[in-house]
């Protein structure tokens, strides 16, 4: 089943990508090969197979509930591309 | 004497005995750097100053009696997704801008414990995507064996980096391959560790399952030795196991007489290189010709890895990228509203390969596809994983190739992205099934490296490095240097 | 036509641990923006999660507390959506194996009981918070990381509830539980216990489910009960006007008292769920849910139920007072003292509970700790003061803080019960009102009581009310 270039446009606008007329059709037909190759795994009958979401067996693996001091003010802005009244500035939301 | 092609345990051995100071051997370092990066292109920062400083405390140190470690002293770099306090890191893309990050990843910490040097900050596949280091963000990195082929990738710069002896050892990252399919195109010693083994904290993450730290080194014992360094739980990483961690380079011991290997014969497909084929049916003969037993076996789920990888790896990958988006942190792109800010920054701020991950990952976790595609691919892993459980019931170790081909011309898989994948063929599976695995110089084919790939059960790192240390031992390609032009 | 309203809610409440879920930010409320965050909760390239030990531990006290059935096997999720108050553009969360499922609490509305079913209990992580400022170019937006990471617990009902009274009543149980289990201080005007309304309506009897709506921004019990009063009454006319009920996210504005749309089925989010690869997956076997249940306090209904069969209190008495699990503490603490349980409760449900209203202060924090309170009742009980006296006296131990033996000394508040004494001041009284004593030989009882009256006026109500009516009724 190929995948449209609507479909491409919604992937993206999930991804928050802007992509360039060029850019969607490339990566429609790209997505397609890629995809087209990924049909491969349909031969294989996993009906009664675990996923492996972790390759460890590792479980509960907690930490303490002990409050550590955080970082300074001035070092967690100082990465921000555009600061205000010691928080990040960003254009107006909603 | 030349200090830049010295291991670390030969330099360590002199700065221990004082024949030589940190100084001296990080001034040697900066000089290689300063008269061959040019051509090189391994480096995206250089810390000299902060290097020399770092020296100038281990020789403080050593003059007050005091003896900080095989380590200190000795200088080395970090791929460019590792985060150093006070020192960029880019990951080789634009998105981060100049991004200072407030803390050392947790592998930097314990190096700086140790008494490293750290020379700068090594180039990259962007974000760690991609098998020739040719999708930085800033410019390809070349390799020290023929300046028109790539070195591989992603951990591209570390591996020349350390071949061209611009840094006595680096680490990288390996999520398919990152670190063993370039150091077998440039001819030096990669290990990825078994996932779990060294904490991931404070590295930049690609797919987050996937990822492993490792040392790339110029022979086994400094392999063995930086894996000591590094190894270990971490209270800030789930993943990273409370395993004891064994003395590595103090078991390294020549013989691996009875040693029961495996030669799976999937890793010897089509596309595969003729004489890249027998130099590794050469190596593979020399283990038995040492008295290790080897034997064709199958893991039949093989060709299967590759594309459950892909869509693995980048699902997590658009969850991991999401945070890049010019609000905390790194670039923006600003726009009339905050979600044309975001589209605008991430546009602007990826390259293509990074870019197209995103798409396909996105796609692979999209409301109607998840089953058909992730977890699809989950349950393959399941599979591969069986695979290589069964293999091991039997055998010790598995031996295949690095890599199907030598080290391809610039641009020559630019444009093909599925042909660019497949050059991770061998080093993948291993990815999916979280084992360790290392690459080591075993022969060379057009004048180029071929890299041996020996894979361990979890957490045997031990019988990996005393294997190829065996090998190495009774060879002599990892002695060889690239050809220069520079003294 | 006659119609039902089907109503289920899902809950947020903050967990009260000390540092974040998962890193060790501190959680405290307050503070200037951005002074409780690190590397790890502003989802910085390279961080990763170390889950709370007591997060766990606190969403299991709370799954028992609900009757549900914990799972012993979960997971984290990351839920992925861009919004600016989330620094990593998702959420930690759980998905398709939440901590603990299939639970229940009942409820009493119009003196009905009802069993409500709880769908899912899951942990996940708050987000940051925005504040708006208008400007030029639409104005901007500021971001504070403080709350980002603060572990939250998210309860689900089923969509059991018929109406907002039993909404209001379903989410002042629940909060009633979370203060019983210590677990959250359930502020909603700080936004530590949140709700969410998926409501839709279908005419009485049918077994089909109309089109729901999900309403948002309810931030008090009030606003929910009318948010939804509102929401059904809407839902109602679009159906009644031949219309069909559109799904949305829907919002309450609370000064105009309406609902409105924040977005439409058509823009609804793909969250792309899939398991959190940074944290490794959770086992709770038997052993920890026995160690968590044999660590549960007692909770309300347990606790109603024992002040009504073991003290005698009448249901809603016992009610009022197990509403809060301080106040419960309290009049329990007060009976271990003074062991006459309706009195007590007479007192607690009356003036005290009035004085602490009016005060704006928790059982907790009253400045009259039961010990005294005890005291104070033992007094009356003695004689020592009268009742009207004893009422005084509390109010002068709220706005001081004194003890009620120190209050009543210092105040001279003592009853006189001395016959000698009072027999004197009767005698006055008597004399100085010779016409209604004349007035009470006549027959006309109620003279008495103005004598008693000013036998109390003359004492400053001192005196002990049953020798005054002895002593007038013997001269009389």
């Amino acid at each position: 089943m190929p995948i449209t270039t609507a479909e491409v446009e919604h992937v993206a606008l999930l991804a928050r990508l802007k992509l360039s007329p060029g850019e969607k059709a490339a990566y429609t037909e790209q997505l397609n090969a890629i995809l087209e190759y990924m049909d491969k795994l349909n031969a294989l009958d996993t009906r009664d197979v675990e996923p492996t979401a972790h390759v460890l067996p590792l479980h509960n693996v907690f930490r303490d509930d002990v409050a550590r001091p955080g970082l300074p003010r001035d070092r967690a802005l100082a990465g921000a591309p555009e600061a205000s009244e010691g928080q990040f500035k960003v254009p107006r939301v909603v | 004497m030349d200090l830049h092609y010295l291991t670390a345990h030969e330099l360590g051995g002199l700065l221990q005995h004082r024949e030589v100071s940190a100084v001296e051997a990080t001034e040697a370092l900066i000089d290689r750097i300063e008269a061959l990066d040019g051509r090189v292109q391994a480096y995206l920062t250089r810390t000299a100053e902060q290097a020399l400083e770092q020296a100038r405390a281990v020789d403080a140190a050593r003059a007050r009696g005091e003896e900080p470690g095989p380590l200190a002293g000795v200088p080395m770099a970090l791929k460019d997704n590792l985060c150093t306090e006070g020192v960029r890191t880019t990951c080789a893309s634009r998105i981060l801008g100049d991004w200072v990050p407030p803390y050392d990843a947790a592998v930097v910490r314990r190096l700086k414990a140790a008494g490293a040097v750290i020379l700068g900050k090594l180039n990259m596949d962007e974000f760690a995507m991609g098998s020739s280091t040719e999708n930085s963000g800033f410019f390809p990195t070349r390799n020290p064996w023929d300046l028109e082929r790539v070195p591989g990738g992603s951990s591209g710069g570390s591996v020349a980096a350390v071949a061209a002896g611009e840094a006595v050892y680096a680490l990288g990252s390996d999520t398919g391959g990152s670190i063993r399919q370039p150091a077998s195109f440039c001819g030096v010693v990669g290990l990825k560790p078994t996932y779990g083994r060294v904490s991931r904290y404070g590295l930049v993450a690609f797919a987050s399952s996937l990822d492993q730290i490792g040392p790339i080194t110029r022979d086994v014992t400094d392999c063995a030795l930086v894996l000591g360094a590094i190894a270990g739980h971490d209270p800030f990483d789930s993943t990273a196991a409370d395993l004891p961690v064994p003395d590595y380079r103090a078991a390294l011991k020549p013989g691996i007489k009875g040693l029961k290997v495996g030669v799976p014969r999937e890793y010897f497909g089509a596309g595969m290189e003729p004489e890249v084929e027998a130099v590794i049916r050469r190596a593979i003969a020399k283990l038995e010709e040492l008295g290790a037993i080897c034997e064709e076996t199958s893991l039949p789920h093989t060709e299967y890895a590759l594309p459950a990888y892909y869509l693995v790896a980048p699902a997590e990958a658009s969850s991991n990228l999401a945070r890049y988006d010019g609000v905390g942190f790194g670039l923006r792109v600003p726009g009339r509203d905050i979600i044309e800010m975001y589209m605008n920054t991430r546009s602007q701020g990826f390259g293509p390969e990074v870019k197209r991950r995103i798409m396909l990952g996105t796609y692979a976790l999209s409301s109607g596809y998840y089953d058909a595609y992730y977890l699809k691919a989950l349950q393959v892993r399941t599979l591969i994983r069986r695979d290589f459980e069964t293999a091991f019931t039997k055998y010790d170790l598995l031996a295949t190739p690095t890599s199907p081909t030598v080290a391809f011309r610039l641009g020559e898989r630019a444009g093909d992205p599925l042909a660019m994948y497949l050059s991770d063929l061998c080093t993948i599976p291993i990815n999916m099934a979280g084992l360790p695995a290392l690459s080591l110089p075993c022969g060379f084919s057009q004048g180029l490296p071929v890299g041996l790939q020996l894979i361990g059960k979890a957490f045997d790192e031990v019988t990996l490095l005393q294997a190829a240390y065996t090998f190495e031992q009774s060879t002599t390609y990892h002695r060889r240097r690239p050809e220069l032009g520079v003294a | 036509m006659e119609y039902e309203a089907v109503i289920g809610l899902e809950v947020h409440t903050e967990l009260k641990t000390n540092s974040k879920a998962f890193c060790g930010c501190t959680t405290a409320f307050g503070g200037e923006p951005n002074t409780h965050v690190c590397p790890v909760c502003l989802g910085l390239p390279g961080v990763l999660p170390v889950i709370n030990r007591r997060v766990v531990e606190f969403g299991l006290k709370t799954a028992l507390a609900l009757n549900c059935q914990v799972e012993p096997f979960c997971k984290f999720d990351r839920k992925n959506y861009y919004y600016p108050d989330l620094p990593k553009n998702y959420q930690i969360s759980q998905y398709d194996l939440p901590l603990a499922r299939k639970g229940y609490l009942t409820i009493t509305v119009d003196g009905q009981e009802r069993v409500i079913g709880i769908t899912r209990v899951h942990m996940e992580e708050d987000a940051g918070k925005l504040i708006h400022v208008d400007g030029p170019d639409g104005g901007y937006s500021l971001v504070d990381y403080n709350r980002t990471g603060v572990p939250l617990l998210e309860i689900v009902s089923e969509p059991d509830l018929r109406t907002p009274a039993e909404a209001r009543a379903y989410m002042e149980k629940l909060k009633t539980i979370l203060q019983y289990l210590d677990v959250s201080d359930c502020k909603m005007e700080e936004g530590s216990l949140r709700c969410d309304a998926n409501v839709s309506v279908r005419p009485r009897g049918s077994q089909v489910l109309g089109t729901k709506t999900e309403v948002k921004n309810m931030n008090s019990f009030r606003a929910l009960q009318r948010a939804l009063e509102y929401e059904i009454e809407r839902q109602i006319a679009v159906l009644e006007g031949g219309g069909q009920v559109q799904q949305a996210t829907m919002a309450w504005d609370e000064a105009r008292g309406v609902t409105y749309i924040m977005r439409t089925k058509e823009e609804a989010q793909d969250y792309r769920y899939f398991p959190e690869p940074d944290l490794v997956p959770l086992e709770i076997d038997g052993d920890w849910i026995e160690q968590v249940r044999a660590g549960l306090p007692e909770l309300p209904d347990a606790r109603c139920h024992r002040l009504i069969n073991d003290y005698g209190l009448p249901a809603y008495d016992a009610g009022v007072i197990t509403s809060s699990r301080a106040l419960a503490d309290y009049f329990d603490r007060v009976v271990s003292l003074y062991p006459d349980a309706k009195v007590v409760s007479n007192w607690i449900m009356g003036d005290f509970l009035r004085l602490l209203n009016a005060a704006g202060l928790e059982p907790g924090s009253s400045p009259v700790p039961p010990e005294e309170m005890a005291a104070l009742l033992q007094l009356q009980k003695e004689g020592t003061i009268s009742g009207k006296i004893a009422k005084q006296v509390l109010e002068e131990m709220f706005a001081t803080g004194k003890g009620a033996r120190l209050v009543v000394e210092e105040k001279g508040l003592v009853q006189i019960s001395d016959a000698g004494a009072l027999a004197r001041i009767v005698e006055e009284v008597l004399a100085a009102n010779p016409g209604v004593v004349e007035d009470y030989r006549n027959g006309k009882d109620k003279a008495l009581g103005f004598l008693v009256g000013q036998v109390m006026k003359a004492t400053k109500g001192k005196a002990n009310p049953g020798l005054v009516n002895q002593l007038l009724k013997e001269r009389l």
